[in-house]
């Protein structure tokens, strides 16, 4: 055991002497967190639209104001020719055509029904669903004030409507930082602990002091014990650092406990660390090591239901998903921070991340080989 | 004193591939003797050695190493000898007395046995004054020094050296050489790897080998008597020589 402690004293000085590695470590996840929560947002903010107006009537114009009043929506053009809008979009300046034929009005008064035509930019799928989402409820807005506008009272009796109230349990103003900054905390801590750990017993072979303390009677348990549990600190330490970071500046809520969040993490550090261990095991140099560490990192950041939704991905993606660490992690820290979810909510979660913890590291330990 | 080897060794062979490393070495190692591996670049020195101290799997062969089986008791073994490497092995970005502290450690002597080695050795060394500086701040003949004291630090039964002169001036070189008597004088056998022949003369028997078989062994002057040459130097080149011929 007492090896254990002077292997971590190492560390801990190697850590803290390294001028160029303080910063990576202390410095850049904090500047991350300031710039992708607010960067990394699916909420559109403007939208660029172009109104191909062929009727010109009092109808046509009451749709295209309704739009200009949107404060999602800016009416950047308004030519006379479809080929002209298209053009537009080709550059990329405008996101979304809606062309009003000629006749609109006359259909409406006439026939009761009549049609407008939305061309979506969709080169970003989800935000051209987003598009089609929010103007479709403007267009519908519009046929309801046209509804009442037009038709006789007593008529209007008789048709009954069925309201939707949709109402956002957890974050209730469905805001985005919220809902990024637990998994985006994940992200930074989830790079630091991979990195180092899996560059580390590496960088000694490299160095060549492997081989001086594999001819030590050290044992092997000891040995990645000594080199797991300062990362683990400067994880944790760093996680609890983000969090109050995340207080400050974006107000997020912390509604479940601190408790259950550092317990999760505690675990879910370990198989990381034991991840980038495995890794430094099986590789010769650092350069091998990052490598295979970055790719393994984009592979689980992707799919790890940050950016999109694990539910809404194919079946054998979400099969291999139970193999994606960062997505039992985000998941449980989504749920405890915004849902308050208690330990035994997240237990299921929790003890495939145990079991997780425990495969990788034995499996860290037997790919150490004292002897080539 | 014991006269039972050491270190016993019989048909060591170790092959990589089709390549053959160590060709059936038999040779063995009395208590307390300085025993000299010489032999040119590429010999198998280094792949013997590291058989012998743990680090790699011998393909076939006999071996007792302290008194324990290569193949069994390694762990036995590594508490019982000390190495260094030929690839320069303490820690840069550390400081003298750190690296000291960490080997001692890990070799499980206490605090109180690391601070009074540390403080003889730095005495010896004549560091004192220089116990805080990283290692990559002093010049390459201390961190030799340094580090044959950090393999000694535990007091081993046998320390390995493997070149551990080279790329250091002669007078460190001999500085060095006076480290290792002394160290035999404390009952540490010495086994030693070079190509330097003139320090094959400070070893008591020296066994040269040439293409992964041993040429020749016994003591530097029997050596030079049987082949009739002023130094070892000369003995090596008519073994690597005749080598030579056989193959051709």
């Amino acid at each position: 055991m007492r090896t254990i402690f002077y292997i971590i004293q190492k560390e801990f000085i190697q850590v803290f002497r390294n001028k160029r590695m303080l910063p990576i470590i202390f410095v850049l996840p904090i500047i991350q967190l300031l710039i992708l929560v607010n960067a990394a947002t699916f909420e559109m903010k403007q939208i660029n639209m172009a109104v191909v107006d062929l009727d010109l009537s009092g109808s046509s114009r009451q749709l295209t104001s309704k739009f200009q009043g949107s404060p999602f929506y800016r009416i950047i053009s308004a030519p006379f020719s479809y080929d002209v809008a298209m053009e537009l979009m080709q550059r990329g300046d405008v996101d979304v055509i809606m062309q009003i034929p000629y006749g609109f009005e006359k259909d409406l008064i006439k026939e009761k029904r009549t049609q407008v035509q939305l061309i979506v930019n969709a080169i970003n799928g989800a935000s051209a669903g987003l598009i089609n989402a929010y103007s479709t409820n403007i267009i519908l807005d519009f046929n309801r004030e046209v509804l009442i506008e037009w038709l006789n009272p007593a008529e209007m009796g008789g048709i009954r409507r069925i309201v939707t109230e949709t109402s956002y349990w957890y974050n209730p103003r469905l805001n985005y930082t919220t809902y990024m900054v637990p998994g985006i905390l994940v992200l930074l801590v989830t790079i630091i602990a991979l990195l180092l750990s899996g560059m580390n017993i590496v960088r000694e072979k490299e160095i060549g002091t492997i081989e001086q303390i594999n001819v030590t009677p050290i044992r092997k348990i000891e040995f990645i014990a000594g080199k797991l549990i300062p990362f683990w600190i400067i994880a944790l330490f760093e996680l609890a650092f983000g969090l109050v970071i995340g207080k400050l500046f974006f107000n997020i809520p912390i509604e479940g406990s601190l408790w259950v969040i550092f317990l999760s993490a505690g675990v879910y550090l370990f198989v990381i660390l034991g991840f980038g261990l495995l890794i430094s095991t099986m590789t010769n140099t650092q350069q091998q090591s990052m490598l295979v560490s970055f790719f393994f990192m984009v592979v689980f950041i992707l799919m790890s239901g940050l950016f999109t939704a694990i539910e809404s991905m194919p079946v054998w993606a979400q099969r291999v998903d139970l193999l994606n660490p960062i997505a039992y992690f985000i998941k449980i820290m989504r749920m405890v921070m915004l849902k308050g979810s208690s330990f035994a909510d997240i237990s299921n979660l929790f003890y495939a991340l145990v079991l997780y913890a425990v495969s990788i590291i034995s499996l860290a330990i037997w790919r150490y080989r004292k002897v080539a | 004193m014991n006269q039972q080897p050491i270190i016993i060794v019989k048909d060591l062979v170790k092959k990589f591939g089709s390549f053959v490393a160590n060709d059936h070495l038999t040779f063995k190692v009395k208590r307390g003797e300085i025993f000299g591996f010489l032999g040119a670049n590429g010999a198998g020195k280094t792949t013997a050695i590291r058989i012998l101290c743990g680090l790699s799997f011998p393909t076939s062969g006999e071996l007792s190493v302290a008194g324990y089986n290569v193949y069994t008791q390694r762990e036995k073994i590594k508490q019982n000898i000390g190495y260094m490497s030929q690839k320069f092995s303490l820690y840069d970005d550390l400081t003298i007395f750190e690296n000291i502290r960490f080997y001692a450690a890990i070799y499980g002597l206490s605090k109180k046995e690391i601070d009074r080695r540390t403080d003889i050795l730095m005495k010896k060394l004549g560091l004192e004054e220089a116990k805080k500086k990283l290692i990559r701040d002093i010049p390459l003949g201390w961190k030799q020094k340094l580090a044959f004291s950090v393999a000694i630090i535990h007091d081993p039964k046998i320390v390995f050296l493997d070149e551990p002169t080279g790329g250091v001036d002669p007078i460190t070189r001999r500085q060095f050489w006076d480290m290792i008597y002394e160290a035999a004088r404390n009952g540490i056998t010495v086994f030693v790897t070079t190509h330097y022949m003139d320090e094959a003369e400070y070893c008591d028997r020296v066994s040269i080998m040439v293409d992964g078989r041993i040429a020749a062994l016994d003591t530097p002057v029997a050596l030079r008597e049987k082949y009739h040459a002023k130094n070892m130097n000369e003995v090596f080149l008519q073994l690597a020589r005749a080598q030579k011929t056989e193959v051709l």
